[in-house]
């Protein structure tokens, strides 16, 4: 009994660092070919340590094109990213506060938009939506991509009314009895404890708007606007001979805010998906 | 008259003050999908260059996409070949590995991370441009190929029309992370007591498999499937970005065709038309899976 318990341990682990293989390998690739020589990039291309290593690849990358540096890219990434994630925390933390505990005429209509809209593909109104921002002559600004996010985004106002619901009423009712208004009880009371998944929220529109790319495409028309993705984009032109060595440092820097943001916050994403069947 | 306005007032704070707090969703809601939705039928029927006015032309728009229009047909095809290889074949693996790490082993922890990384980063540009270096001709792919085999073969996975396609499945396949976490906390919340009053009764780890796990995880699958099948007819980016809708517009996504002729010819109420047709699709695929999900999800209490 014993021994087969060993083999079938053995076996198990011989499975999981297959896969752990494939899992990881592509980013190790990644990783060693940003610190290879250019050109050799593809002469040993499944080799993961580097024959020696070349850390003008990042050098070279970081002065970017067209005389705008990758500092100016994070720096626009980084500004889209957080205004959108204080805007989702702020309208989805409200929105969802008000149909968890608030009563109110019509509120099954609204909820049932939310869900509606959590079906909905926000790609399918593209077009019209371009047109819309384009009448309001806000191609080439920031505010596309960032004034939806004030007004609320389905998943998030869902994610949070599940935790909300988890609190007991009694709570509410305690505070009101003392003569809190609703306000105070949101802000007070409910805002402090559904903490777990404000920060589950904030974590995935961090990566979610770190990784837009449609968004930035067809609204940022000015390299100088560029966010990190269309930027690492352009960078690889098909066109002219790409400087794979620097592309693939530069690749890599854009994903280390994303990555760090996992390893910190890794308990809160596993709790958020495990519970909430976000997709990450 | 000032008594009938403060009954109306006291009438109308007592309904509707409360819906203070979803007044950004009210205004959300209206500005960015109502009114775009609304707007989006309308373009259907125009011929649109953003520059003039549209003009209102009919079914013209659906007319050519459905007679004359050859792409439409291929960018359909592509996009429904890759929903249906990459969502079964990604909620699989999903499934299975979440199987596998329901043990009690050392490094569960460990592996876990590891199998859920990809997710995380999957989705950017840097992922997308690696996956079309790997998969090129003088990529890692063919070197692990020789490797393993002996020899290499002469192809680039992404630019070749057989393979193409089945290059960016993969990469969907890769990111298997998120439904493996799912279903995994899934599995942990089936009670042990199930498994053992088998045990019990003799079933072996096949039938409490088939007869136990998959009916109870059959609602979070369900759900799995709805959000993957939707998110597959939306792949843009890694048809843009790997292989550009080509080799011979075999990897054309239909959001890849709806952008080149929204964005790149300036036929806006063309590509209007086309979103309309996708909003039919996704509805119907959404409506068939919840219709027959009766037939095969198994909601715990619900009848014997």
């Amino acid at each position: 009994m014993k021994r087969k318990r060993k083999t079938s341990s053995i076996i198990f682990h011989i499975a999981c660092i297959l896969f752990c293989l494939t899992s990881l390998y592509p980013l190790l690739w990644m990783i060693s070919s940003s610190l290879k020589e250019s050109q050799k990039v593809f002469v040993d291309a499944i080799s993961l340590i580097p024959s020696s290593v070349h850390l003008d690849n990042y050098t070279r990358g970081w002065k970017g094109f067209a005389g705008n540096g990758f500092m100016l890219f994070f720096k626009n990434s980084f500004f889209v990213t957080i205004s959108s994630t204080i805007g989702v925390l702020m309208s989805c933390s409200t929105i969802a506060y008000g149909f968890a505990r608030v009563k109110f005429k019509y509120k099954n209509f609204w909820f049932a938009t939310v869900i509606l809209t959590m079906m909905l593909p926000s790609q399918l109104v593209m077009i019209p939506q371009y047109v819309m921002f384009h009448k309001l002559n806000w191609i080439n600004t920031y505010i596309p991509l960032i004034l939806p996010k004030f007004f609320g985004g389905s998943f998030f106002i869902f994610l949070i009314m599940q935790f909300i619901k988890t609190i007991p009423f009694d709570l509410d009712e305690a505070a009101k009895i003392d003569g809190c208004s609703s306000f105070r009880i949101f802000y007070n009371i409910i805002l402090p404890l559904i903490k777990p998944a404000l920060i589950t929220a904030a974590i995935f529109e961090f990566y979610w708007s770190w990784d837009d790319f449609l968004g930035p495409l067809i609204y940022l028309g000015r390299p100088k606007m560029y966010t990190v993705s269309v930027a690492l984009r352009l960078f690889s032109d098909p066109g002219s001979q790409t400087d794979w060595g620097a592309m693939f440092a530069m690749g890599v820097l854009s994903l280390i805010p994303a990555i760090t943001v996992f390893f910190i916050f890794q308990k809160y994403i596993v709790d958020g998906i495990s519970t909430s069947g976000l997709k990450g | 008259m000032k008594k009938d306005f403060k009954k109306f007032r006291s009438h109308f704070i007592e309904n509707y003050s409360g819906s203070i707090y979803i007044l950004p969703w009210i205004i959300g809601f209206t500005f960015f999908t109502l009114i775009p939705l609304l707007c989006l039928f309308y373009f259907a029927f125009t011929k649109y260059d953003l520059l003039s006015a549209p003009q209102f032309i009919g079914f013209d728009n659906f007319k050519d996409i459905f007679t004359s229009d050859p792409k439409f047909f291929t960018a359909l095809k592509v996009t429904f070949k890759y929903v249906a290889t990459a969502v079964p074949l990604k909620l699989f693996v999903a499934l299975m590995v979440a199987i596998l790490l329901n043990q009690k082993h050392k490094f569960i922890g460990l592996y876990r991370t590891a199998f859920y990384l990809p997710s995380i980063i999957g989705g950017s540009i840097a992922v997308a441009i690696m996956w079309s270096r790997i998969f090129s001709r003088d990529g890692a792919i063919n070197s692990i190929i020789y490797l393993v085999f002996g020899f290499k073969p002469d192809i680039s996975w992404i630019a070749d029309p057989k393979t193409a396609l089945a290059s960016l499945v993969l990469l969907s396949v890769w990111q298997f992370g998120s439904p493996m976490l799912i279903f995994l906390a899934g599995i942990k919340n089936i009670p042990e007591s199930y498994y053992e009053a088998a045990a019990i009764d003799g079933a072996n780890s096949f039938q409490r498999f088939f007869k136990i796990t998959l009916p109870l995880l059959s609602p979070i699958i369900f759900f799995n499937l709805i959000m993957q099948i939707i998110s597959g007819f939306m792949t843009f980016t890694q048809g843009l970005v790997i292989t550009n809708g080509g080799p011979l517009d075999k990897t054309l996504f239909y959001q890849l065709y709806v952008y080149r002729k929204g964005f790149e010819q300036f036929n806006m109420g063309y590509s209007a038309a086309l979103s309309c047709i996708m909003l039919v699709i996704v509805a119907i695929f959404t409506a068939m899976v919840f219709k027959s999900s009766s037939a095969w999800v198994y909601y715990d209490g619900k009848g014997e």
